[in-house]
């Protein structure tokens, strides 16, 4: 049997290298070995990136046209791995606290086997290779999410994941067998020309978008959303919020063009509903959350919407949009969650609301003005990052004939800033006696909130990122 | 004489649709985790019907099944590993009990 097909998909079989190679070292490490465990695995995901740009130049089919790579995809994977580098960084402080420091081993091997998943999901061109990557993708997410054992939030928050996840992607697969039945393939390319739009194949198209709507979190299944933000562990709702989202965008992106592209009006119709309802549902309840990380998951979904401006278009502008919008979004939310992060380790076992923040800048002006910025980005003000990604997704909904729609997304814009800049007036004019006192963050922290205030700074000014993406698509 | 098609699939269907209402209506974890069992069971049976009757000359609604059952067994593997978690939290595993995630 010939296996050189298995080493052309080079960015998985690296990733589950690097994943067998931190087990084992879990296994066996012991005493000083174990302090450069975080090193150790900081350095392997950093390779890993490097593999997958390397891939970048290559364009492949394997497996019968199961498994597809491209440029775009190969570069969504680095971005991806880059976002779980950063979401690692900052793990630092939560993995050495004395109730996780011996599980540190199954947090890194948890992450890279939903990011193995991710890969799959993302690269897959036949339904059963995507239905394993999301299920691989989901079920270490479920663990992740209730690994603070002693916590009755975490198992809370646990448990409602995976019931709903389990419902979501029984939703999905039902869709997905009326597909099969109407096109007796699986295969993408093969599909899309059995695709005519008899209503048994909406009803699957609708089932199925169910399945992943429940994980980008649009509103009609976004139920789960805050619950499990709020009750994870702050790291795990950071990689929740950002790079699970961006993969299921991608991964919509491209079923929604590629097999359903005889179904355009369908799907856009269906799109049109579901995005003004997650913008506008979102902001509302975003206004009066008092939880941070309540507040955070409304934002997401909110965001999530802002996605979907970029996805309803279907042109290769709306993917080049889409995937700028996700790596802006990565930066400015993982900004923002790291420094959720380093504020929690004064409140133990206390869950942070706004008014925690009265005052913040006095004692730690850096904080305060980083997570300025990264709201100032999440809501669209000029200078950062956050407006160029806007603009180009307002520009793809636009092209394509969205106008009413942009113009909503617009007013909502506007309700967004009010609710980001009720924490910046909280950190800068709210008068507090007694703010959180000053924070020294370690290292790794510092490192990766480096990276994310260079990304909201640089990503919108240096505009050949922006080229070089809209290059790539398809 | 041979089963006919349809009604496979609309005993997948009811099968199907009791899992929902299960989901939507039963109070106690266990039951929520044996609902969305028979909604994946469903569609077992409805792969494995489509491919009998309209696809025989290849196997992929079979392989798709034997796959969905793995993954159907993991996922309860992992979900009664979390509601034991629960259990040892709360001391219970009715869903009145877990109340604390609201505002």
């Amino acid at each position: 049997m010939n296996y050189s097909q298995f080493f052309a998909m080079l960015p998985e079989i690296t990733l589950l290298a690097v994943f067998v190679t931190i087990f084992i070292f879990d296994l066996l490490a012991t005493g000083r070995y174990r302090r450069i465990f975080h090193t150790l695995t900081i350095l392997l995901m950093t390779a890993q990136i490097a593999i997958c740009l390397k891939e970048v130049s290559t364009e492949q089919t394997l497996f019968g046209g199961m498994y597809y790579s491209n440029s775009m995809i190969a570069f969504m994977k680095s971005m991806l791995t880059f976002g779980a580098l950063l979401v690692v960084l900052q793990a630092h402080r939560w993995l050495s606290t004395s109730h996780s420091y011996y599980k540190q081993g199954e947090f890194y091997v948890l992450l890279l086997s939903t990011l193995v998943g991710m890969y799959f999901m993302i690269s897959a061109r036949h339904f059963l290779l995507l239905f394993l990557g999301m299920e691989l993708a989901s079920l270490p997410l479920a663990c992740l999410v209730a690994f603070d054992k002693y916590r009755h939030n975490s198992a809370e928050a646990g448990i409602k994941y995976i019931l709903t996840s389990m419902f979501s992607s029984a939703i999905m697969l039902y869709g997905i067998s009326f597909l099969y039945g109407t096109a007796g393939t699986l295969y993408f390319d093969d599909m899309a020309t059995y695709i005519t739009g008899s209503p048994m194949q909406t009803l699957a198209m609708v089932m199925f978008f169910a399945g992943l709507g429940f994980k980008i979190s649009l509103v009609p299944f976004h139920l789960w959303t805050a619950d499990s933000y709020q009750g994870a562990p702050t790291i795990v709702t950071a990689y929740l919020s950002v790079i699970s989202k961006g993969a299921a965008v991608f991964t919509l992106f491209i079923i929604l063009t590629k097999v359903f592209a005889p179904m355009t009006d369908e799907w856009q119709t269906m799109l049109y509903i579901v995005t003004v309802a997650s913008i506008t549902i979102a902001n509302l309840f975003a206004i009066k959350q008092k939880n941070l990380k309540r507040f955070m998951a409304f934002s997401s979904i909110s965001q999530a919407g802002y996605i979907m401006l970029a996805v309803i278009s279907g042109t290769a502008q709306g993917m080049s949009a889409m995937v700028f919008y996700v790596m802006v979004y990565i930066v400015a939310n993982l900004a923002i969650f790291g420094i959720i992060e380093a504020l929690e380790k004064h409140y133990d076992n206390v869950e942070l609301e706004h008014s925690h923040l009265n005052a913040l800048y006095r004692s730690n002006p850096r904080l305060a003005f980083l997570m300025t910025l990264a709201l100032f980005s999440l809501a669209g003000i000029p200078p950062f990052a956050g407006f160029f990604s806007k603009f180009f997704v307002f520009m793809s909904a636009f092209d394509a004939g969205f106008w009413v729609l942009v113009f909503i997304a617009l007013i909502n814009t506007v309700i967004s800033l009010y609710y980001y800049l009720l924490i910046v007036k909280a950190m800068y004019i709210t008068p507090n006696e007694t703010p959180i006192p000053h924070i020294k963050c370690d290292s790794f922290t510092r490192i990766s909130l480096g990276f994310c205030l260079m990304g909201i700074i640089l990503l919108g000014i240096c505009s050949f990122v922006y080229i070089n993406i809209d290059r790539m698509a398809f | 004489m041979i089963v006919p098609a349809e009604f496979y699939l609309i005993l997948a269907t009811i099968l199907f649709f009791i899992g929902v209402f299960g989901f939507f209506t039963r109070r106690n974890l266990i039951s929520l985790l044996v609902s969305t069992e028979l909604m994946l069971n469903a569609v077992d049976i409805n792969f494995a019907v489509f491919n009998a009757y309209s696809h025989p000359e290849q196997l992929e609604g079979f392989f798709f099944t034997m796959f969905g059952i793995g993954i159907a067994a993991a996922e309860t593997a992992v979900a009664i590993a979390i509601i034991i978690n629960v259990f040892r939290n709360v001391k219970s595993i009715h869903i009145k009990n877990l109340r604390n995630l609201k505002h």
